[in-house]
């Protein structure tokens, strides 16, 4: 039922704000979302936010509630302490743009630099391919992926040292598996994971996999295999050893 | 005199979802400079919501599907008021379509030999929709999206166009703002697509997301385009009525195709009480022998519950007025009830409705193994929009071409599931290779600066009003509250005429609408913004379901319950007169020719 709840919501831009408190109404059953929309249209009508789908499916609504990394339209009230000031910020690995917007260019950038997809000739006449469910199960895991950012957003990588130029993140690691584990492609793109992408920059703590919203195995089904692949072309020391003969 | 800076291309596509995507491909495919505008990131569109498929006569599943049961399928679930010539492309080009998402990286699920596999769906006679689990609309956006990026079209994300350019009775392009900054845009261009969806965010409930202010449908029939069907908005019977933060998300299908039932507040299967004659022959008529229907039993009719969605959403809407509905608004949609049936009930259901579990548990802490959904009607689906030449996608102004949502004419009264994300690549590919010769055929077309920048002095008004004039959101919401109660999903002249009072008040408030802040991401701004397009589209609709006094598809009238066989062969045209006001126009539907007309016996 109707209650009392002080939500504390970072209001500024590029050039710096702060936290403003908002004291609003809530009721049963809403999501962090709500109580923005509701802010925004009964007291801060200018307070900006990005949001699309409102059912976790587009992934655009991603902030920090109370310190985690969320999706704010799959965040309900009642896993929140309302006795407490709900705490609402942007993404903390990206530029401002204004309030709870965060300007995630980079990653649409980042991910173009990726050789595409490159399919191998086509199985059938009828220009079609065969494939068998257990071989594309792996990698429809990893296309379930909402581009929400959350996991770009928790990596210490990209987060504490701000490697953007020389590392791509859990993100495009997923999106890069996803090429390079996809049955028909016939693209490598090994050594840009090793040179370009860093991906030895990555020591597994699992952050990204925790916060993923889509539940997608992040750490263990994409970078570690990949990593894996790094390790085997470029420091697998019997391989060296034949190479330098 | 209003700044703003200038990009411009030969053909310029506004939205980004499938249609708007696969457009502007096909259009840098053929060597033309494109440019993408859309209101949000790329990759958020509408398209990602959609679940079930996308659909294709492959005839992977069952050989004994084609393109000519597919047309005659898509024109019998429109009640033959389809534009004929694009159901027909449709069913013939969606397969290659699909295909193509294929070799650009899209993993269907798969049959036993390897193909791409093909689900039942209502309205459709074969398995026929090509899909990934329940996400199909995020594999196509997603393989569109990661084709589109290399294919050398420019996007300009998170813009919003207000008003298309004309030069004499031609477009010349568009102009609108940033949202980061606010700062206006000026995109010339020989040709313009619209991709824009639709109009679902003029209603109170609805499963669509805050882009479909119905934005394209208004542009154009600003610009003087013609618009069609415009009375025809698909309400799906079953979306989510509570959590409020989730009213309107959908609720599929598949729940009531694996055993749900709906029961009102009484617990009473009121389904069974209104069947109309023309399905009773195919309806169970017992409870037992619709449950033995959703376990495959070949020789079992389908449960009521399993009624067309117009009808259901009808008689789910009469429960809750008649004051029988759940403490919500809605109705009750039980699976949990199986467990009588089926040994391990619950494990079952979350593996044939895995999201939907999730869905439930994870919005509205209901475990729906254990207790029943609250659902009731959404608006969905908009099958009106700007009437297009079928092959081309042209509108009726030169070098304004439309695909999607918005555009109309392949679904009639009426869309099948799955016949929407084929619509987005069949059409959005044409729409894209006609505008590219549009371009190329004709020189850049002139920029009329008087154009812009009365566009301009009228986007900053609200901030000359200021915060104390009207509020904007306060505005949309009324306007919600009157479409959902009063044009809704049963329609009556006097409420419809009181709706129109409402409308032409609300626009007097638009007209006065005033914010706060700086134009840097200002929602507010954004929203005053969006009004003008909402009401237009609202009016519309409106008008055109006034003028229809029948019942047909997805249009039903309380005061004229059946269908009006003259009315059977009229489309409605709604268009902007000389003078500014609303035209509205009965219009006899073009007579099919005997070949596709031969197919339709066929098929009956």
């Amino acid at each position: 039922m109707a209650q009392q709840a002080l939500f504390r919501i970072w209001r500024g831009d590029a050039n710096g704000g702060k936290f403003v408190d908002y004291k609003t109404e809530v009721d049963d059953g809403m999501v962090v979302l709500d109580v923005v929309h509701r802010i925004q249209a009964q007291q801060a009508p200018d307070l900006a936010v990005r949001w699309n789908c409102k059912a976790g499916k587009c992934g655009s609504c991603s902030a920090e509630v109370n310190g985690m990394p969320r999706l704010m339209c799959m965040t309900r009230l009642s896993e929140i302490n309302l006795d407490m000031p709900v705490i609402v910020e942007p993404m903390h690995t990206f530029p401002s743009i204004r309030d709870l917007v965060t300007d995630v260019k980079w990653n649409f950038a980042a991910k173009r630099k990726i050789k595409k997809f490159r399919p191998r000739s086509p199985d059938a006449e009828d220009g079609t391919w065969r494939m068998q469910q257990k071989d594309v199960d792996r990698v429809q895991e990893f296309r379930k992926c909402i581009e929400c950012f959350l996991c770009q957003d928790v990596c210490h990588v990209l987060r504490d040292h701000q490697k953007h130029e020389e590392f791509i993140g859990p993100r495009l690691f997923v999106y890069t598996a996803a090429l390079e584990m996809h049955p028909l492609d016939t693209e490598d793109r090994i050594p840009e994971l090793k040179e370009k992408y860093s991906i030895g920059y990555c020591n597994i703590t699992t952050c990204c996999r925790q916060v993923c919203p889509e539940s997608i195995t992040i750490t263990e089904n994409a970078i570690i295999p990949l990593k894996e692949r790094v390790v085997d072309r470029y420091f697998d020391p019997l391989k060296h050893l034949f190479n330098i003969l | 005199m209003a700044e703003y800076r200038t990009h411009p291309y030969d053909v310029l596509v506004i939205g980004a979802g499938g249609a708007g995507l696969r457009a502007a491909i096909e259009a840098a495919a053929s060597g033309v400079k494109v440019g993408v505008v859309c209101k949000s990131l790329l990759g958020k569109a509408h398209t990602v919501m959609a679940e079930g498929g996308v659909a294709a006569a492959m005839a992977n599943v069952d050989d004994r599907d084609n393109w000519r049961v597919h047309f005659a399928d898509t024109m019998r679930g429109g009640q033959y008021l389809n534009n004929w010539r694009m159901a027909e492309l449709h069913a013939r080009e969606a397969p290659d379509r699909v295909r193509e998402l294929e070799a650009w990286g899209a993993l269907f699920d798969r049959t036993r030999d390897g193909k791409i596999l093909q689900r039942n769906f209502g309205g459709h006679r074969y398995p026929r929709l090509a899909h990934v689990g329940d996400r199909t609309g995020l594999e196509m956006i997603r393989t569109l999206q990661d084709h589109g990026i290399h294919s050398g079209m420019e996007v300009h994300m998170e813009c919003t166009v207000l008003s298309l350019l004309l030069d004499g009775g031609r477009v010349a392009g568009a102009f609108g703002y940033d949202r980061e900054k606010g700062h206006f845009i000026l995109w010339p261009a020989k040709a313009v697509v619209l991709a824009t969806g639709g109009v679902g965010r003029a209603f109170k409930i609805s499963s669509n997301s805050w882009e479909y202010t119905g934005d394209g449908h208004a542009l154009a029939y600003r610009a003087g385009a013609e618009l069609l069907d415009m009375e025809f908005v698909q309400f799906h019977p079953t979306g989510m009525v509570w959590p409020i933060s989730v009213r309107g998300i959908l609720v599929t299908e598949g729940v009531r195709g694996e055993g749900g039932v709906l029961r009102n507040s009484e617990g009473k299967r009121f389904m069974f009480d209104d069947i109309p004659d023309n399905y009773k022959s195919q309806t169970a008529d017992s409870e037992e022998e619709g449950w033995r229907y959703t376990q495959g039993d070949k020789n079992a009719r389908r449960p009521p519950e399993l009624l067309t969605r117009d009808h259901v959403a009808r008689c789910i809407n009469r429960e809750v007025k008649a004051g029988r509905g759940s403490p919500h608004g809605g109705v009750f949609l039980d699976i949990a009830w199986i467990k009588q049936h089926i040994p391990k009930a619950a494990d079952h259901i979350k593996r044939k409705l895995p999201s939907m579990y999730h869905q439930f548990k994870q919005l509205a802490d209901i475990d729906i193994t254990k207790e029943p959904m609250e659902v009731g009607p959404t608006t969905h689906y908009m099958m009106g929009g700007v009437k297009v030449d079928g092959d081309s996608q042209m509108s009726t102004v030169p070098g304004l071409f439309a695909a999607g949502e918005v555009a109309a004419g392949l679904h009639g009264a009426n869309r099948l599931g799955g016949n929407s994300l084929s619509d987005l690549i069949v059409f959005g590919k044409r729409a894209g290779q006609y505008a590219a010769e549009f371009a190329k055929a004709n020189g850049a077309a002139a920029v009329d600066d008087a154009q812009v920048q009365a566009a301009a002095r009228k986007a900053l008004a609200p901030f000359e009003r200021g915060p104390e004039a009207e509020n904007p959101y306060k505005i949309q919401y009324d306007l919600q509250d009157s479409m959902q109660s009063l044009v809704g999903i049963v329609r009556m002249e006097g409420e419809m005429q009181q709706a129109l009072d409402v409308i032409a008040k609300l626009n007097a408030r638009a007209a006065k609408a005033g914010i706060d802040g700086n134009r840097m991401y200002n929602n507010g701004w954004h929203t005053a913004m969006d009004l003008e397009n909402m009401l237009t589209v609202s009016e519309a609709i409106t008008r055109a379901a006034l003028l229809r006094r029948e019942s047909r598809g997805a249009q039903f009238r309380d005061d004229y319950p059946d269908k009006d066989p003259d009315w059977g062969k009229h489309n409605i045209i709604v268009k902007r007169d000389g003078d500014g006001q609303m035209e509205i126009e009965k219009r006899p539907v073009k007579p099919l020719p005997d070949e596709l007309k031969q197919i339709i016996e066929e098929m009956k």
